[in-house]
């Protein structure tokens, strides 16, 4: 039954992208001139761009930082502190995207604009997507520092290893499966993040050229232009979901993937 | 490696170590202060129940309160019963090795990663156009139904799988079927999974935005039936912040209320856990 | 048995009242009830038309959203709405849809009220839109660039601001792309440098709550209520309700009482021109 919703999502989408299939052919959405619509253009590359800008950005920064947090909670911090550093995190992970996307808007929007107007930016949306997926990124490494097995860590301190070095030498190639998950995971939602973006990053379909300018997602176009797209151009729209789906799709199977074969490596 | 460069090193990790931590601590207070600051001082008893006025700017969240509560309403009583019959399905009718549980369990996962607003697209597609529904809470409910599904299910697998094996050789070295076994023994006691899946979902059925401004739309008038339109507490934040100028303060008193509900929901799925856990002796 | 059963049965009861709560709200839709989407400019005043409709006629309900005149006519076409809101003229290529005009409006730039700058040429306008143009010194103003803010695609704003200032979509660069008026008024009113377009009687509307914006004139001529009636005002448009099919019966009604003088008052009070009498 479930499996068969994944089937009908994909169908539906499918269907209705049929018609730009047909009208306007896969290559234009990449060799077009622009994305007006209303003069029947249709390139997605510059949305693409910003798309993949934004998520490489986020993940540079969520990436270590969720990483080192994990650690910090796992292995640095007092038993209290860490409890609660956790559940800040756990809390911070349910928050929803709208409430980020409008502390961006009304506080880093503001705050960019006077440092290199007009404030609606690239940044903007890397700062706010790294915070949305900074926890998500936290949990898994700290769920995957606690498999490591507790003779490892005996082991090494009864070699005399200090705590970074054995951090960094024993702990973390043990849990890089899961690590790597965790950013994995982190790189689908922030690819697939619409309701923030739409609210920091200004929404120009352009290629950025540098943090400050803005940029409109593929997410974000779908959410601006849905209403009112008709034909073509509501078919167009579909053909950008496939593409997002595609893309996601393609995280979460490598995530899957490292799963399974950690399960392989530890059961030999 | 001298004792000093190591010494040196270990003094260099404890402080990266701390200062990612605090950063990341710093940052986090700093969204959560400004948003208690802005908005715990609108939030009073009136602004819970009474209608939006001037587009929002003054009035309260009344009406929106209940389409929330009955968008979520509908998603919860749709996917509970597909959720828990799936669930029931993989643990304990497939295995983990064959390739029908993999190709299941991989679509689920794939599924709570595919983005909200193909979700939107999608619900759209089906429930507002397709099946005529047009804009109402009950495409919105059918759309968040879809997309709370995969955690649901897999929390409760969880939870069934937490089960020890000696409850299942048991009952059928007593004779009882499998049928038998599932409703009457397996299922009270994967009760806390089933909870504590639901509330999950629960909470991100509160959250999702993107999804229901095309499915349930925008109107903030309080609803008569399921087909009327209804606006999220998620939308009604997304629209005070975008299009409503002068409506920060209600848009950060909306967000607290929305916060502190997640909060409520995140606390009662680790309670009703933990208790659950520790009054039946089952491993934690 | 005991311990597990009783929190059981307490679930199973929460579950039959939410489902006899639901039961109650899944009762007929009231008869009589109206779906009308489309132009953020003509939302707000449609939306009181809708509430004095309802307390004329009870037991009607008339819902509005906005999402721009495209989308009022697509949802008119494709049954999503019952009525579509169109801040324009209907087009040649509409011609099978029926259009009702029930006021009238402009469309106004919009400055920052710190903004020292009191008017602008046509050229300016035009120049500062396509990118010639990028510091408000060049124009007599402070030292600072210009954050030019756009409307998206299916905006009849957008395409009536394209048509006088003879430019297309992809000669304007622009900083900042927003839906809705009043997501335009917000984003200006937010930023000191900023520019922008949006309806006159939006703009006025909100400038008499305060929000710090202020209206230029266009070819020297203000942008207020009196030089759109009096037709002088270069850049306006009919503000028209937009219907698939001839409407009948509630739809029908609905639109009369709009284009009455019963609506007069309501008209004025967001700064719209009603139609002559």
């Amino acid at each position: 039954m479930a499996g068969g919703i994944l089937l009908l999502v994909v169908a539906f989408l499918i269907l209705e992208s049929w018609p730009a299939f047909q009208d306007i052919g896969p290559a234009r959405f990449f060799t077009d001139q622009d994305w007006y619509p209303t003069e029947r253009l249709y390139l997605l590359t510059p949305m693409l761009w910003g798309t993949l800008w934004a998520t490489l950005g986020s993940i540079v920064l969520a990436a270590p930082l969720g990483i080192l947090s994990a650690i910090f909670c796992h292995y640095y911090a007092p038993p209290l502190l860490a409890t609660w550093y956790r559940r800040l995190i756990e809390l911070l992970a349910g928050i929803p995207s709208v409430v980020y996307g409008f502390w961006g808007l009304v506080v880093l929007v503001p705050v960019i604009g006077q440092l290199h107007p007009p404030g609606p930016s690239l940044l903007a949306g890397i700062l706010v997507l790294f915070l949305m997926i900074l926890p998500t990124i936290m949990l898994v490494a700290h769920a995957s520092f606690a498999k490591v097995p507790l003779s490892y860590i005996h082991s090494a301190m009864a070699l005399g290893l200090g705590r970074w070095a054995m951090i960094r030498n024993v702990l973390l190639p043990t849990a890089r499966a899961g690590l790597f998950t965790g950013i994995l995971l982190g790189i689908a939602r922030a690819l697939g993040e619409t309701m923030a973006i739409l609210m920091v990053c200004g929404n120009v379909v352009q290629t950025p050229s540098n943090l400050f300018d803005p940029i409109r997602t593929l997410t974000a176009n779908i959410a601006l232009e849905m209403a009112y797209a008709l034909g073509d151009h509501r078919s167009a729209l579909f053909v950008s979901g496939l593409l997002l789906m595609g893309m996601v799709v393609v995280f979460v199977v490598m995530a899957e993937g490292l799963q399974y074969r950690k399960l392989d490596d530890t059961a030999r | 490696m001298t004792p000093q460069d190591s010494n040196l090193q270990e003094r260099c990790g404890t402080l990266i170590a701390w200062g990612a931590a605090g950063s990341v601590t710093m940052a986090f207070l700093w969204l959560l202060g400004d948003l208690l600051w802005h908005g715990l001082s609108h939030i009073s008893w009136t602004f819970l129940v009474s209608a939006p006025r001037n587009a929002g700017r003054e009035g309260g969240i009344g009406p929106i309160l209940v389409s929330t509560g009955l968008i979520v309403g509908i998603c919860m009583a749709v996917a509970f019963p597909i959720g828990l019959g799936t669930a029931i399905f993989l643990a304990e009718y497939t295995r983990d090795d064959r390739p029908m549980g993999r190709l299941l369990r991989g679509s689920l996962d794939v599924l709570a990663g595919v983005p909200s607003i193909v979700f939107g697209l999608f619900g759209n597609a089906l429930f507002c156009q397709a099946l005529g529904l047009g804009f109402s809470i009950a495409s919105g409910g059918l759309t968040l139904a879809c997309m709370v599904l995969p955690i649901l299910i897999r929390t409760t697998e969880e939870g069934f799988r937490a089960i020890p094996l000696d409850q299942r050789l048991s009952a059928a070295a007593l004779g009882l079927s499998r049928q038998t076994t599932v409703w009457a023994i397996l299922l009270p006691a994967a009760i806390p999974g089933l909870l504590v899946g639901s509330i999950l979902g629960l909470g991100r059925a509160f959250a999702e935005t993107a999804a229901l401004i095309f499915t349930s739309g925008y109107v903030d008038r309080m609803p008569e039936s399921l087909m009327d339109s209804g606006r999220a507490l998620s939308v009604h934040i997304y629209d005070l912040a975008m299009n409503v100028a002068g409506g920060n303060p209600n848009a950060y008193a909306t967000a607290v209320v929305l916060v502190g509900l997640l909060v409520l929901i995140n606390l009662l799925a680790s309670w009703i856990a933990e208790r659950w856990t520790t009054a039946n002796h089952l491993p934690a | 048995m005991a311990t597990v059963q009783r929190p059981v049965a307490v679930f199973l009861r929460c579950l039959l009242c939410v489902g006899a709560l639901l039961g109650q709200f899944s009762a007929e839709a009231k008869e009589g009830k109206l779906v009308i989407t489309g132009s953020s400019t003509m939302a707000p005043l449609v939306l009181e038309m809708g509430k004095r409709f309802e307390s004329l006629h009870p037991g009607t309900r008339i819902d509005v959203q906005t999402g721009g005149s495209s989308r009022g006519i697509a949802d008119a076409v494709n049954g999503l709405a019952d009525i579509g809101m169109a801040s324009r003229a209907l087009q040649s290529q509409e011609g099978n849809l029926h259009g009702f005009v029930i006021a009238y409006d402009g469309i106004t730039i919009i400055l920052h009220d710190s903004n020292p700058i009191q008017e602008l040429t046509d050229d300016q306008i035009k120049g500062i839109y396509s990118g010639i143009i990028t510091n408000w010194k060049t124009v007599g103003g402070l030292d600072a660039p210009i954050t030019v803010v756009n409307k998206a695609e299916g905006r009849s704003t957008l395409a009536l601001f394209l048509h006088y200032f003879t430019l297309s979509n992809r000669d304007i660069k622009a900083h900042v792309v927003i839906g809705d008026n009043e997501q335009g008024i917000k984003t200006v009113a937010g930023n000191p440098h900023a520019i922008g377009y949006v309806s006159i009687g939006t703009a006025r509307y909100d400038a008499t709550y305060g929000v710090p914006i202020r209206l230029l004139p266009l070819r020297n001529i203000p942008a207020t209520l009196e030089t759109v009636r009096e037709g002088t005002f270069p850049l306006s448009r009919p503000l028209t309700l937009v219907t698939k099919t001839e409407p009948t019966g509630l739809a029908n009604t609905f639109i009369e009482f709009a284009r009455s003088p019963a609506t007069h008052d309501l008209i004025l009070q967001h700064y719209f021109v009603p139609l002559a009498d």
